[in-house]
This record gives C-alpha cells, sequence and structure tokens, in this order.
C-alpha cells in the first residue's frame, strides 16, 4: 500500500506540529503555535481545503485522516491553555502578595458608656416583664423626695439621704423646698399620682448625695427604680419577679436571698442579695468571704405612700425596689473606684467594648480576671 | 453598735455560734459581722493571786509581790499602791509584750534588777495592757478571775457589729438585740434586776422638779441616791463597757452608761448639792443664754433648743449632753438620775444645729420610748446603790405629759396574706409576735390586739405587725410567684427612645459616649458663655466643691473639659459625646430639664493607619457626623453659615431641619480653646444638638417604600465656577430641582490659578433619572442645558 502523498505530508505537519508544541513554554507562544497550525491560513487547515480537488474516495480517507490530527492537535492545545493559564495565573497571584498581618484600615465605632449598657440590660429585662420605662426630674421638690414617700422633714431615716439642696429664689418659703432627688423614688409617686392602677414602671435615673467622695462614694450616680401596684400584689410576686429578673440578667442558675431591711417608704422591707458570681457561694474577694452579694432595695409599698397619692391601700398593694448600676459594674468587672464612671477616661471607657455588658452569663472564663 | 456576745447571753440563753446568731440577725434586719476581741497579743501574759505581800528591802515606795500563777509562785516587784492580799491580778512574765505607758510604744519584758532584787515579770496596769488610759495603779481583776488562766482565755470575747437601721432605737440595746434573739432561737429574754431600798424622805420633799415645755420632754423621770461613793467601778462593769467601746470613767457616770446600752435608755447624773435650790426646771432655752458643755465647749442656746437648768442656770441640753458645772466628780456624794422621753425632732436639730451627735442624741432623735424611761432609770438607780453604796430616796418623780398612749395595734390575719401572700394561722401569728415580747388578746376569730412591748418605738400600723412576722418567719420562706396580673398599658417614651437612638449613632460613627456631672462650675460655664447675669444657672446651696456648684445649663463646657482631660495621655485623635440634661431655670417652678447631644472632634481624622493619608479634623466631620445621623433618623438637615458665642465666626453653621433649628456644628473659637488649655493651632469641633426641638421633627414620621425604577439613569459631571460668595448648597439645590435630576454631589472643589480671583469651580457629579423611559443622549444633554441656564440666570454660574 502506498501512502497518498497528502498523508505523507499531513504526518510531517503533525511530527513537526508536536516538536513544536514541546517548545511551547507560555500562552503567547502556544497562541503562535495555535496560528501556524489549526489557525485560518495554519498549516492544517490549508491541507484541509486542497482536499476538495481530490477524488471522493481519496477525499474521505484524507479527509478523515485530517480531521483526526487535527482534533488530536486541537486537544493537546486546550489541555495546554489550561494548564499554562493556571500556572500563570498562580505566578501573577504569588506576585500580589500582601502583608496581612499590617492592621486593617480604620473603621470607627465605639463603645457606649457601661452605665447605659447596665441600665438598657436592666431595663430590657423588665420591659421584657410588662414594665414602661419612665424618667423623672433630677431636681426635684422636698415634698415628693421626701415627704410623700414617708420621710418626714427631721426624720432621722433623712441621714440615709444627704441631699443638695438648690439655692431657690425663696428660700424663705420652707414648705416648698428644691433639691437633687437623693433617689429615683421620687418618679414612684409622680407615676402614681399621674395615672391609676395597675402600675409596672421602670425608672433609671441620676441621683445626688451630699457624700464625701472617695472609692466607693459618689456625689452624683445613677438609680433604677421599679415600682408595681395592683390588686392582690403581695411580697411573693416581689420575690418571684425579682428572682426572674436575677436569672434573666445574672444567669439562670443564680440563687437569691431576701433579708429584712428598713426603708421608711416600705413596709416591710428587704434587701435582695444573689450568690456570688464569681465564686458561686464558697467566699471570695469579690463577695468579701460572704458567698453573697446585696444587690437590692426592696419592699412593699407602705401604705402611707400610697395613701398619699390618693391610692386605698386596703384595695392596693404593690412592691418598689432601687438597684445602684455603678455597684452591679463594679461587681462584675472588678471596677475598684466608682469615680471612674464620671472621669470619662478613655482608657476606662474603652475597655467596654462587650455589645452586652451582661453579654456572657455563668461563664467562668469570663469573670477569670475579677 | 458594738455587743459582746457575753452580754447577750447574760439575758438569753442561746447555742448558736456567733457567726450564725450575726447571719439570724443580718436576715431579720439587724445587720450584723462579728469581730473576735482579745484574741492575740498577749503571750505570756496570765491572771495571778496575789498571796503575799513584802516591803522591798531597799525601797519604802516599793513591795514585793508573791503571786499564785497556777502552777508556781512567783515573787516580783510593784511600785502600785493600790495592791492588796488576796486580789486577782494581770502578771507578765518576762517576753510578755507591753506597751510603754510613757511612750506609748511596745516593748517586750525583760528580767531587771529593780534596787537590788531581781524581778521576773511585772503586775500590769491598764496602760501597760491596752486597756486604757489608767496607770496610776494596777488593774484588779474580779475575785472569780481564775488563777493561772492566760490573760487571754480570760477577756477572748466576740463582740456582734450591728448597724441598726433608723427605725429601731432599741437595737442600739442590747436588751434589744437579745429580745431578737430570743425570737430567732425561740428563747426567752430574762430581764435584769432592778430593785433596790428605799431610805429616808421622799424624792417629792428633796427636789422641785417643773416641765416647763411638756411639748419637748414628754416624760421625765428622776431618782435621787445620797451618801454615795465615787470610786472606780468594780471590773465586770468595766470590761463590759471596755468590749462595747465606751471608756470607763467612775461607778456612777459608768452605770448611766451601762444602763444606756443595756436598755437603749439614755441617762444623766447631776451632782444634786451642786443643784441651786434644788430644783430642775425642763424648759426651752433663752436668748444670750450660754453653758459649757461636758466636752469643754462654750455653747449658745437658743429658744429651740429644749435645755435642763436649776433655779438660776442651764446645767445641760436636755438628751444630747450634760453640763460642765453639774457634773459628777470625786467629791460628788448625792446624785439626781435624770431619764426621761424628750422629743425627737427637737433633739435632732438641736445636736444637728450645735453639730454634736452623742449616743443619747442618736437615741432620742430615733424616738424611744418613753415607756423605757422609769424602767431604766430603776435599774440604774439599782446599780448605783449596789455600786457606789448610798441611800435612795423614797419614790421617784414622774412627770408624765404624754396624754393619750397608742400602744395597740389590731391585725386581722387576712391582711398578712394579703402582703405577704402566704396564709399564716392566727396561733402561729401569736406565737411569733409573742417571742418578740407583744403581748396578743384575741379580738374575734380573724383578727388579735397587740400590745407593743415598752422597748420598742416603730410599730403603728397593721403592716408594721405583718413585717414582725414577715422577719422572724423568714423572708426565705415565702413563696416566690410571677405576676399574674393584666400587663399596663404601653406607655412610649419617645424622648428616651430619641437619646438612646443617637447614642447608638454616635457610637456608631465612632464616637465615645461619656457621662459628666451635672454639677459644675462657674468658670467651666463662664468660659462657654454660659452664664448670664440676667438669668443665672441653678446653684445647690450646699456644694461639696466650687467644682460643682451650678447646675450645668449647657453641656458644652463639660464636654469641652473632658477632652481636656483625655488630652493629658491622648495625643492622636478623639471622638466623645454625651448625652444628657441641661437645667434652665423656670420661675418659681422646677427648672426645665432639657435634653441635649453634645460632641467634641479633635485631632487626627483619619486614625492613625499605614493606609490612610493623614488628615486633620476640621468643620466638615462634625457636618458630616450630624449628616448621617439626621438622614438616619429620616431627616435631611441643613446648614447655615452662622455666628455664634463659643464657635470661630467663619466655620460654624447652625443646623435645621424643616426650617426648625435643632442645634449648631462649628470650629471651636481659640479663646475658648486656650480658657480649656486645648491647643488652638488645630482645629476642635464642637457640635450641640437640642433633642427637645428635634423630637417633635422626627417622631411619627409617615414613611413608605418608594419604587425604583427599571430604566438606567445616566451620570454626568459638571465643573461650575461661580463667586465663592454663592454656597455650594444653593448650586446643588439649583441643579435639583430639576425634575429629571435624583442628586448632585460635589466631588471636587478648585480654587487657584485656573479660575478668575473670587470665583471658584464646584465640580457635582449629576444622576439624571427618568421614572418613565430610558433617557438618550439628547434628553440628557437638553436637561443640562437647561441647568446651565438656570444656574447662570440665578447665580451667575458658568461650565468650566
Amino acid at each position: 500500500m502506498v501512502l497518498h502523498p497528502l498523508l505523507i505530508r499531513l504526518h510531517g505537519i503533525v511530527e513537526s506540529a508536536k516538536q513544536e508544541f514541546e517548545q511551547v513554554s507560555d500562552t503567547d507562544a502556544l497562541e503562535l503555535w495555535r496560528v501556524a497550525y489549526l489557525g485560518r491560513s495554519g498549516k492544517i487547515t490549508l491541507l484541509l481545503r486542497t482536499l476538495s480537488s481530490l477524488e471522493p474516495d481519496e477525499r474521505r480517507i484524507v479527509g478523515e485522516e485530517t480531521n483526526r490530527a487535527k482534533v488530536a492537535l486541537e486537544h493537546r492545545l486546550e489541555e495546554r491553555r489550561e494548564t499554562l493559564k493556571a500556572s500563570e495565573m498562580a505566578l501573577n497571584l504569588a506576585a500580589d502578595r500582601i502583608d496581612v498581618t499590617l492592621p486593617g484600615r480604620p473603621v470607627a465605632l465605639a463603645p457606649l458608656h457601661p452605665i447605659t449598657q447596665v441600665v438598657r440590660e436592666v431595663c430590657d429585662a423588665f420591659v421584657s416583664m410588662g414594665f414602661n420605662v419612665v424618667e423623672g426630674p433630677d431636681v426635684e421638690w422636698e415634698y415628693y423626695n421626701f415627704d410623700l414617700l414617708n420621710i418626714p422633714r427631721d426624720h432621722p431615716a433623712r441621714d440615709m439621704f444627704d441631699t443638695f439642696w438648690v439655692d431657690w429664689n425663696d428660700p424663705t418659703d420652707q414648705e416648698r423646698r428644691m433639691l437633687l432627688r437623693t433617689h429615683t423614688s421620687p418618679v414612684q409617686a409622680r407615676v402614681m399620682q399621674r395615672q391609676d392602677p395597675p402600675i409596672r414602671v421602670i425608672v433609671p435615673g441620676q441621683v445626688y448625695r451630699y457624700e464625701a467622695v472617695d472609692a466607693t462614694h459618689e456625689s452624683q450616680f445613677t438609680q433604677i427604680e421599679g415600682l408595681v401596684v395592683d390588686k392582690g400584689i403581695t411580697f411573693a410576686h416581689l420575690k418571684g419577679t425579682l428572682y426572674e429578673f436575677v436569672r434573666r440578667v445574672f444567669g439562670q442558675e443564680r440563687r437569691v436571698r431576701f433579708n429584712c431591711s428598713y426603708f421608711p417608704f416600705v413596709e416591710p422591707g428587704a434587701e435582695m442579695s444573689i450568690d456570688c458570681f464569681v465564686c458561686r457561694g464558697d467566699g471570695c474577694r469579690v463577695c468579701k468571704q460572704a458567698g453573697w452579694i446585696e444587690i437590692m432595695g426592696a419592699g412593699m409599698v407602705h401604705p402611707t405612700v400610697l395613701e398619699g397619692v390618693g391610692y386605698d391601700p386596703s384595695v392596693y398593694t404593690g412592691f418598689a425596689f432601687g438597684m445602684g448600676p455603678e455597684r452591679i459594674a463594679m461587681l462584675k468587672y472588678g471596677i475598684d473606684d466608682i469615680r471612674l464612671f464620671r472621669s470619662n477616661d478613655l482608657r476606662f471607657l474603652r475597655q467596654f467594648r462587650l455589645a452586652e455588658v451582661f453579654g456572657k452569663k455563668d461563664s467562668p472564663s469570663f469573670f477569670g480576671g475579677a | 453598735m458594738k455587743v459582746p456576745i457575753s452580754w447577750i447571753r447574760e439575758y438569753v440563753d442561746t447555742q448558736l455560734s456567733p457567726k450564725q446568731l450575726a447571719h439570724s440577725l443580718t436576715m431579720v434586719g439587724l445587720e450584723s459581722q462579728t469581730e473576735t476581741i482579745f484574741d492575740d497579743g498577749w503571750d505570756n501574759i496570765c491572771v495571778a493571786k496575789v498571796t503575799g505581800l513584802q516591803q522591798h528591802p531597799n525601797a519604802d515606795r516599793l513591795t514585793l509581790a508573791t503571786l499564785d500563777i497556777g502552777n508556781e509562785n512567783i515573787t516580783v516587784v510593784c511600785g502600785a499602791k493600790n495592791l492588796l492580799e488576796g486580789q486577782r491580778v494581770v502578771f507578765a512574765k518576762p517576753g510578755a509584750r507591753l506597751i510603754d505607758p510613757e511612750n506609748g510604744r511596745h516593748e517586750v519584758l525583760k528580767v531587771v534588777r529593780i534596787r537590788g532584787i531581781e524581778s521576773a515579770g511585772m503586775i500590769c496596769s491598764k496602760r501597760e495592757l491596752g486597756l486604757g488610759e489608767d496607770h496610776t495603779g494596777i488593774l484588779i481583776l474580779d475575785k472569780g478571775a481564775p488563777t493561772g488562766a492566760p490573760l487571754s482565755d480570760y477577756m477572748r470575747d466576740v463582740v456582734i457589729e450591728t448597724e441598726p437601721t433608723t427605725n429601731r432605737p432599741d437595737w442600739l440595746s442590747v436588751l434589744g438585740v437579745a429580745h431578737e434573739v430570743a425570737a430567732i432561737t425561740k428563747g426567752e429574754v430574762c430581764e435584769p434586776e432592778s430593785n433596790y431600798l428605799e431610805h429616808g424622805p421622799a424624792i417629792q420633799d428633796r427636789v422641785i422638779i417643773r416641765v416647763e415645755a411638756p411639748d419637748l420632754s414628754p416624760r421625765y423621770t428622776a431618782s435621787l441616791i445620797t451618801g454615795i461613793k465615787i470610786r472606780p467601778s468594780p471590773w465586770w462593769l468595766q470590761e463590759r463597757l471596755l468590749k462595747a467601746g465606751q471608756k470607763s470613767i467612775n461607778n456612777i457616770v459608768d452605770v448611766t452608761n451601762y444602763v444606756m446600752l443595756e436598755y437603749g435608755q439614755p441617762l444623766h447624773a447631776f451632782d444634786y448639792d451642786l443643784l441651786e435650790q434644788s430644783t430642775i426646771l425642763v424648759r426651752r432655752g433663752r436668748f444670750g443664754e450660754t453653758i459649757t458643755t461636758l466636752d469643754g465647749e462654750l455653747r449658745e442656746l437658743t429658744p429651740e433648743m429644749l435645755v435642763i437648768a436649776d433655779a438660776s442656770r442651764a446645767i445641760g441640753l436636755a438628751g444630747v449632753i450634760g453640763g460642765a458645772n453639774t457634773e459628777i466628780t470625786e467629791g460628788t456624794t448625792s446624785v439626781l438620775l435624770e431619764s426621761a422621753k424628750f422629743d425627737a425632732v427637737n433633739i435632732r436639730r438641736t445636736a444637728t444645729a450645735l453639730k454634736i451627735r452623742t449616743e443619747a442624741s442618736t437615741r432620742f432623735e430615733r424616738n424611744i420610748n418613753g415607756d423605757l424611761a422609769s424602767f431604766a432609770l430603776m435599774r440604774a438607780t439599782h446599780l448605783i446603790q449596789e455600786l457606789g453604796g448610798g441611800q435612795v430616796a423614797q419614790g421617784i418623780i414622774d412627770l408624765d405629759n404624754r396624754g393619750s398612749r397608742h400602744d395597740k395595734v389590731s391585725l386581722n390575719i387576712k391582711r398578712v396574706e394579703d402582703v405577704l401572700g402566704i396564709r399564716l394561722s392566727l396561733k402561729k401569728a401569736k406565737g411569733i409576735l409573742s417571742s418578740l415580747g407583744f403581748i396578743c388578746e384575741a379580738a374575734d376569730s380573724k383578727s388579735i390586739l397587740v400590745t407593743i412591748p415598752y422597748w420598742r418605738s416603730d410599730i403603728r400600723i397593721q403592716d408594721d405587725l405583718v413585717e414582725e412576722l414577715a422577719r422572724i418567719y423568714g423572708y426565705d420562706n415565702i413563696p416566690t410567684r410571677s405576676l399574674s396580673q393584666e400587663i399596663p398599658t404601653h406607655q412610649p417614651q419617645l424622648m428616651r427612645t430619641l437619646s438612646e437612638q443617637i447614642k447608638d449613632l454616635l457610637s456608631g460613627v465612632g464616637m465615645q459616649e461619656t457621662i459628666s456631672y451635672s454639677l459644675t462650675s462657674y468658670e467651666v460655664l463662664s468660659s462657654v458663655d454660659s452664664f448670664d447675669l440676667k438669668n443665672e444657672p441653678l446653684q445647690v446651696s450646699n456644694p461639696m466643691t466650687p467644682e460643682r456648684q451650678y447646675l450645668r445649663n449647657s453641656l458644652s463646657g463639660n464636654v469641652l473639659n473632658t477632652l481636656t482631660n483625655n488630652l493629658r495621655h491622648e495625643e492622636f485623635s478623639v471622638g466623645l459625646f454625651e448625652v444628657g440634661r441641661i437645667y434652665i431655670p423656670h420661675g418659681d417652678d422646677l427648672p426645665s430639664e432639657h435634653h441635649m447631644a453634645v460632641g467634641v472632634l479633635w485631632g487626627n481624622a483619619t486614625g492613625l493607619s499605614w493606609a490612610e493619608d493623614s488628615r486633620r479634623i476640621d468643620f466638615y466631620d462634625g457636618k458630616g457626623v450630624l449628616e448621617t445621623i439626621f438622614r438616619m433618623l429620616g431627616k435631611e438637615p441643613h446648614f447655615q453659615q452662622a455666628e455664634a458665642p463659643i464657635f470661630h465666626p467663619g466655620r460654624t453653621a447652625l443646623v435645621f431641619i424643616d426650617d426648625v433649628k435643632v442645634g449648631i456644628v462649628g470650629e471651636v473659637h481659640p479663646e475658648v480653646l486656650e480658657a480649656f488649655h486645648i491647643s488652638s493651632e488645630e482645629a476642635t469641633v464642637l457640635f450641640e444638638v437640642d433633642l427637645e426641638a428635634l423630637l417633635p421633627l422626627v417622631e411619627g414620621q409617615d414613611f413608605r417604600f418608594t419604587p425604583f425604577t427599571r430604566f438606567p439613569g445616566a451620570y454626568r459631571d459638571l465643573a461650575l465656577v461661580s463667586n465663592t460668595e454663592v454656597p455650594a448648597a444653593k448650586l446643588k439645590e439649583i441643579i435639583e430641582t430639576h425634575n429629571l435630576v435624583q442628586t448632585a454631589t460635589v466631588f471636587d472643589v478648585y480654587t487657584g490659578s485656573k479660575v478668575t480671583k473670587g470665583e471658584r469651580s464646584l465640580t457635582f457629579r449629576v444622576h439624571f433619572q427618568s421614572l418613565k423611559d430610558t433617557l438618550n443622549t439628547e434628553t440628557v444633554n437638553k436637561a443640562q442645558e437647561e441647568i446651565l441656564q438656570k444656574l447662570e440666570k440665578e447665580v451667575g454660574g458658568q461650565q468650566r
């Protein structure tokens, strides 16, 4: 059998194409190779064009053979193109390498004051129990701050509330003395005067004490007050509500303890402690070895207070409570000086970055440093 | 108050440990902690019995004392004159640490030779042991002191440190605490002895006592003891006072203090022989009258003060402090003993006015029960007779002006359930109340009539009894219950919501929230031009310091102050804000409390970064913050060039929303910066937002989603040259009034050689958009032409 001369030519072209292909090392050379053999005037293409002048038999044989060779070369081309592209991209990417340890571009975001964070957390817990958040004036009448709360003038209980008096234009009018509220409790009286039961309010606010300032005493601090008044409210509700609050804010496993105490505007009066969240009751520095931390004053609203705002104490009963966010924050974060809260030192404020101050509850690592 | 456990145990038998006792007392309302006293520091010191006394052979004033110290007899040299055979004394062996009475320092005792005789140890005085000031003689213990026992074992005690609440004057007494212990432990209180023999003429024949101010002295009782001998108190009494933190003076004064601690009733002893005309008048002070009180102070009296006087002069400030002129001295032989109830409010006012708080005034101002007076009087009389000898005149004086008495309260058992949420049987209630000393009589099947014990003054209404039941029943035994009542209607607090939102937005743009004091100084307020003499800010009449004297009527000073304080340690970039109240005087009413948001930006605008070009803060950073937060609140702010105090005259703008002024933003005036010690070389930007003005503008906005078109828009950049006086906002407004323009945003500002002096070029990127169809080039060209014409016509603007 004698090979058709065109097939011999084909063979020669394929051989040289293969040889040249081996030399191809980048996409540019590959393109040149493609043009030389498979392009519009490439050697294979030209060869195929000459087929039309052949006899049908010859055309079929040579045509099939040539097409087969073309497909094989195209296949090689594609394969090589892929690998070359990949290795070239890898090379380019490698050249684009950066130092990822350089800091990112600054995006501005600053935390809120820790007191704001604590107040929100506490209020939110009560709001979810149906309480309304209410505020009242910082500058108050003595009447609301004391008299309506069963703390008459010259009563020794006033020793608990050293007062800043406001120098007002009519100091001779002894019946209307103005002061900086010593607690958020006057808002209780204002709320009850304004509306009828049922009442469930939570009252955050600034309070003021005429008190020598040191690491544990401030002349201005924050308080959160609560008040519930309705028919059938009992001390058991006081306990249940505050216990629920503690579980929400300090963790499900917290235990609470109530002991008797005295505040003139409640009867019976109580203080609530929680088992120490650092040592869980074993005794440590934070709880002063007691295992318990007092966090709140509370009690059943005194009948005299209810009468004073026009409620019938034989029909309505209620409970009130109050706590200090600074104290809570100090205990939680091991802050040893209450003055830091209003020092507004950025080195202090910037530390409180957690989205929620009480974010992680019952997590030992969270309090690891305390 | 310091309450030694050993003293409590005299009245009530309890098996509870001191710690348990303190815990139980705390739970029932008397906050208590324990402290062990005389526990250490007395090594090599013991109780000794004096078995023999001999004259020192070489010194007249010295004695050789032979002591039994339990396992041995020892002879030491002693110089004290009060040493007698048979006494129990305190003996220190060599090696003991004693206080040198001369210099107050601790010294280790060594064997010494005194006048040729070796003395291996010494007999101690109170001062050497740290038990008191007395060094005139050695300390003589009671006969029952166990020979040889280490002094620590003999003296050791646990003191319960209590913090009585102001409603419970009875807790300022050992008996009062004992009554609580009895209730807690279901024990019984054994009251102290108070009987005595009466001799001689009746007291009424020996003294005249008149109460001329019965309103201030509801009850006055007195007894008279003559022929007494003043001497040191026996050791048991001294020891009790010592452990309770009181000094021992002499037997009479000690008895008054002892009974005060025991019963909570202050007593006073007058030297009877010094009373002019044997008269006591309980009256108001007189103008010009003075008295030298026991503390040596000369005090001026006023008619507001209640005074104890004799026929010619004041001899005591009733219920507060006695007078020096009738003080018990070593020469006193007759004592008139006073036990009274004085008006609580008056005592408090007098003590406050004279700035003296005494053990007596602290008890009187807490309103002790008037019944207590005679109980304490008789107890003290009993003790004086026992310790001072003497004869008690017959009877006592008892001037009782209390009128009708309120010593019974009725209790309906239903009320217990209503308040506490527990069902208590009448029997159980009676049991608890009886254990506290209340006497209960049945009134009907559901209620009892309760008589208040003579030592309690805090029980007035039924709910007070409910508390008694609750605290002894145990707060921990009351169940917990969830609120099941109807949830009250929600009441939105818009100002609070807005304030909190502003805080979130400002912290979201990287500014740190701060909270400063509401009280500030004249300097701070005047530095920010907020001290208007015509409308002065309110001030407190009793400021702690001038730095906190005025109620701020502006927040800017505080915020700048906060910046100043932080610049001591910050050097790169500071952005901080405060959302708080300012206080605007409001005539006869409370000030209006205005909510403000004030922020300050200082330093580098971009943050310290390798990736950004460093740039200092300027006006536009503050403006950008306000634009961002107002847009987030759904409102587009407008800024109007303005001059305002404390701000740079050319770099300040008033901020308007819907034509209402809501704030100001600007670079702070260099003079103001200097007042706050902030460098004026670089800009400090301050903004104030009046939340009261803002609230009505942002609340209740009827927000609706706006559909956006599918048709593509076109963007064109327009460089416009106009006079620098033409505000950029005006150009923007003109461009945006065209109905095909969505927005026009300046992104380049140029002044320089390529434009005429006095003009500038502003380049806007204009977003053309039709809601109806796709814009073609001709339409956009036409629109642009219209805009340019309008610009030229209205502000003389030209395309560059």
